[in-house]
């Protein structure tokens, strides 16, 4: 009777809250084989962790409460085993990675400690142990798997990271791999390696993988069958390539319209009189070089995108333009003033021109401010703007203009997703009038579908108000559609730049080409062309 | 690790040499020594014999040489009543304070880490509110009262323990259950919350998908994240404990530091009362020390 390796059958979960009972998942089925790789593809709120998390039992209950259905894993149902044989499958039948390793690794013991602890927990004596876990870390290709044992996960970088999750998870060779948003987190490079390493791993082992990511290109690079969630409830399912090329739902639809990086790149702006015009831009943090000489200059209502991965240097570049640090050397003109040489008086007027939007909105808005405080709190700095009596009529102007209501100004941070959050900090940012905005990552932890918006009331400002954007990103589908140059940056120093249309269509430097090659297409044909491609070069 | 160790204690001797100094101009600067040293009632001349038998005619600098070359070497002159160098004296009844304070924080750690950490594994469950609720009423009772409650039940009305002294492994029971209470209620709702944060943290449900079980998730995963703030409240009431339980001890009249210097004050053996400061002192500063190499032992992070 156990066709199938793992079979959720009809699974409601819920949660009881203070608001009342939240329905997170909503009467789902879906199975999966073995050797096969389920993507579960789904937004935020869409309830696509929390029926892994049952598959693990790891929802807290309460609040939690499963309120019915089945999870077969080889035809026995794991929901109503008794709770020692329950432990037993996780870890040795069923394993599971997270987005966000280092998080998930406990910050306190040794890597080394922490795989063996894998296997001793399931009966393997330590001797067994630390060989496995020396092979293992080999194995996932952590460099030096000896000395590595004995280091802390602080030592490591992001894809090490997950890559040591990985050997953990694989440790006794579970039949079902869980991952959780697996490389989310990671650069593209890391990423597309990261996913290698996985679908070689499957490919020795006969495991099944079940995916959860709210990416189209991940769910092309590695899933055979896809199920979409919304709301807690199943929408649809297929093959990957089915799903992409004749989607059912009206939301799947939505989804892969609101995939970036199919939208037509911006012409090349006039070179007029720049706004900003950097020179050999340089910071040192002790001994370490993090901004290496960087040269630009950019056009009033201009998008330069600066792209590039984690150590890249991209987000010093705006801390020093926005002098939040101090930098080491070189200039910056601002209509004719060197910004890196202004004393405090000076800096008070350069922070109504420049202002900066950053990735989380939710630690980035004081949680204790209502939204009339977080906006206006800008005119009680310069009170010069505007008069106190106009304060009221200026905010609900501003939150219209980024697509909120008057309404919202007595409400709190946390009572909006993270979309409107964005919103808010973008509505504060217009507060000063500013004619240049840094974005850091501003679209980053968004949804796909949220991003857009955002993305497009960004574009907005820029044209009607002339607003010139230093766009940060490591996302080059959303750097497409949006910028009207590209500084692709590595290691402090500035490889590429040219306008969009040059560093998407012909990058010259090799750096660029390998970081357009690892990012991922929707699209499941293109994505399996690129694969082809990337096989035949290795 | 070891440039850190020596930050921390280089850190701890500029305030002992800060508290030194102050001891001093404390001494000189709230009058005329020679008035807080003798009696009310000591006549002009023999106050003026004082001043020149210790110094204190001479230019305050002068002074502030001569006792910093005493404390340095340990000279702290004589118990004014015991006819003993002032270091013995607080060194004899500092070793019975030490031994006190370690017993009882010995005991207390162990039993707040282990209430508090099953009252945060069930939160909100039977064992946390009624934990909650004992471990509250024992952070507010006040000790001279839980100290006399205690000497009439078990002393006077049971007649089970001695009311106090000192002599045989009973006389320590009383002192060490009232010292025990407060800085456990304290410290079992610091374990609590700490320990709260901990459970709910990302690396425990890693442990958890990994098949670990429930007491090695506690004890092993979550406790050790989660006793840099625990530390840090048991530092504090240690030191609280080490500084002298003065009214726990006068009461049990336990010989320890706390109820010497009470009765040094109460007699004006003010050589005793400073040696008394600077002993608790350094050991207070000892114990800091202990505690921030504890921090580094547990976690690798603060190492680097």
């Amino acid at each position: 009777m156990a066709d199938h390796l793992l079979e959720v059958r009809n699974l409601s979960v819920e949660f009881h809250t203070a608001l009342g009972v939240v329905k997170a998942v909503r009467d789902i089925s879906y199975h999966l084989d073995r050797g096969e790789t389920l993507a579960i593809l789904g937004e935020s709120g869409s309830g696509k962790s929390v029926s892994s998390s049952a598959i693990m039992n790891l929802i807290d209950m309460p609040p939690g409460r499963i309120s019915g259905g089945q999870i077969l894993l080889d035809g026995v149902d794991l929901l109503t085993m008794p709770a020692h044989a329950r432990r037993e499958v996780n870890g040795r039948r069923i394993a599971m990675i997270f987005q966000d390793p280092l998080s998930h690794l406990n910050p306190v013991y040794t890597v080394g400690w922490q795989i063996r602890e894998a296997l001793t927990t399931h009966g393997t004596d330590g001797a067994t142990a630390q060989a496995e876990a020396l092979r293992l870390m080999g194995r996932v290709g952590i460099p030096d798997p000896e000395h590595s044992l004995g280091k802390y996960p602080h030592e490591f970088s992001g894809g090490q990271r997950q890559r040591v999750m990985i050997a953990m998870a694989l440790a006794l060779r579970p039949d079902l791999l869980i991952a959780d948003e697996p490389t989310t987190a990671l650069d593209v490079t890391v990423q597309a390696e990261v996913l290698a390493l996985l679908e070689e791993l499957q490919q020795e082992t006969g495991m099944a993988i079940l995916i959860i990511t709210h990416d189209l290109g991940v769910v092309a690079e590695v899933a055979d069958r896809v199920v979409v969630m919304e709301k807690g409830q199943l929408v649809e399912s297929g093959t990957v390539r089915e799903v992409y090329r004749n989607p059912q739902h009206p939301y799947t639809r939505k989804l892969i319209a609101a995939a970036p990086g199919k939208g037509e790149m911006h012409a090349p702006l006039p070179r007029i009189e720049p706004v900003l015009s950097v020179r050999d831009a340089r910071k040192t943090y002790g001994a370490f070089d993090a901004l290496k000489g960087v040269s630009f200059d950019l056009m009033p209502g201009e998008t330069l995108a600066v792209v590039g991965e984690s150590g890249s240097g991209k987000s010093t570049l705006a801390r020093i333009l926005l002098r939040l640090d101090e930098p080491t050397g070189g200039t910056a003109l601002w209509k004719g003033r060197d910004l890196f040489q202004m004393g405090a008086a000076e800096l008070y007027k350069l922070r109504r021109d420049l202002q900066m939007v950053f990735q989380d909105p939710t630690q980035s808005l004081n949680p204790r401010m209502t939204v009339y405080q977080l906006v206006s709190e800008a005119w009680v700095i310069h009170p010069d703007i505007l008069p106190k009596a106009k304060w009221r009529a200026r905010v609900a102007e501003l939150l219209v203009q980024v697509g909120l209501g008057p309404e919202h100004m007595g409400r709190y941070p946390h009572q909006f997703s993270g979309g409107q959050r964005q919103r808010i900090a973008i509505a504060r940012a217009l507060a000063l009038e500013p004619k240049l905005i840094i974005c850091d990552e501003a679209v980053s932890a968004l949804d796909v579908s949220v991003q857009a918006q955002v993305i497009a009331l960004l574009d907005n400002l820029r044209k009607t108000m002339g607003i010139a954007f230093i766009f940060i990103a490591h996302d080059l589908p959303v750097v497409r559609d949006f910028a009207d140059h590209v500084m692709v940056m590595q290691n402090g120093k500035v490889v590429e730049l040219g306008t969009v249309r040059e560093v998407f269509e012909t990058p010259r430097e090799a750096y660029t080409q390998s970081l357009l090659a690892a990012g991922l297409n929707p699209d499941p044909d293109v994505q399996a062309a690129h694969r082809a491609a990337r096989l035949q070069r290795a | 690790m070891l440039s850190f160790i020596r930050k921390r204690a280089v850190a701890s001797l500029i305030s002992l040499v800060g508290l030194i100094v102050m001891v001093f101009f404390l001494s000189r600067l709230t009058g005329d020594p020679a008035a807080l040293f003798l009696p009310v009632e000591a006549s002009a001349e023999l106050k003026q014999q004082f001043r020149e038998l210790h110094g204190l005619n001479d230019p305050l600098l002068v002074q502030f040489a001569n006792y910093v070359g005493d404390v340095v070497t340990g000279d702290f002159g004589e118990s004014l009543r015991k006819a003993r160098p002032a270091l013995d004296v607080v060194l004899e009844a500092f070793v019975w304070t030490l031994w006190l304070a370690t017993i009882t924080m010995t005991l207390v750690t162990g039993a707040a880490i282990l209430v508090g950490s099953l009252a945060a594994f069930r939160a909100g469950g039977f064992f946390d509110r009624f934990s909650s609720v004992v471990s509250l009423i024992g952070a507010s009772v006040p000790d001279f009262w839980l100290a006399i409650v205690a000497i009439v039940v078990f002393s006077v009305n049971l007649a089970w323990l001695p009311t106090s002294g000192t002599g045989s492994i009973w006389h320590w029971i009383l002192p060490i259950c009232v010292l025990f209470v407060r800085p456990f209620g304290i410290i079992v709702q610091i374990v609590r919350g700490s320990m709260i944060g901990a459970l709910s943290s990302a690396y425990v449900k890693t442990a958890r998908a990994k098949g670990v079980k429930s007491g090695p998730i506690i004890f092993i995963h979550a406790l050790r994240n989660a006793m840099l703030p625990i530390i840090t409240v048991i530092g504090d009431q240690a030191a609280s404990l080490l500084n002298g339980a003065v009214i726990v001890e006068t009461i049990f009249g336990f010989p320890g530091v706390g109820k010497l210097m009470i009765d040094s004050i109460l007699q004006r053996d003010f050589n005793v009362v400073l040696a008394a400061i600077l002993v608790t002192a350094l050991a207070i500063f000892l114990m800091n020390l202990l505690i921030d190499l504890a921090y580094a032992l547990l976690d690798p992070r603060i190492r680097h």
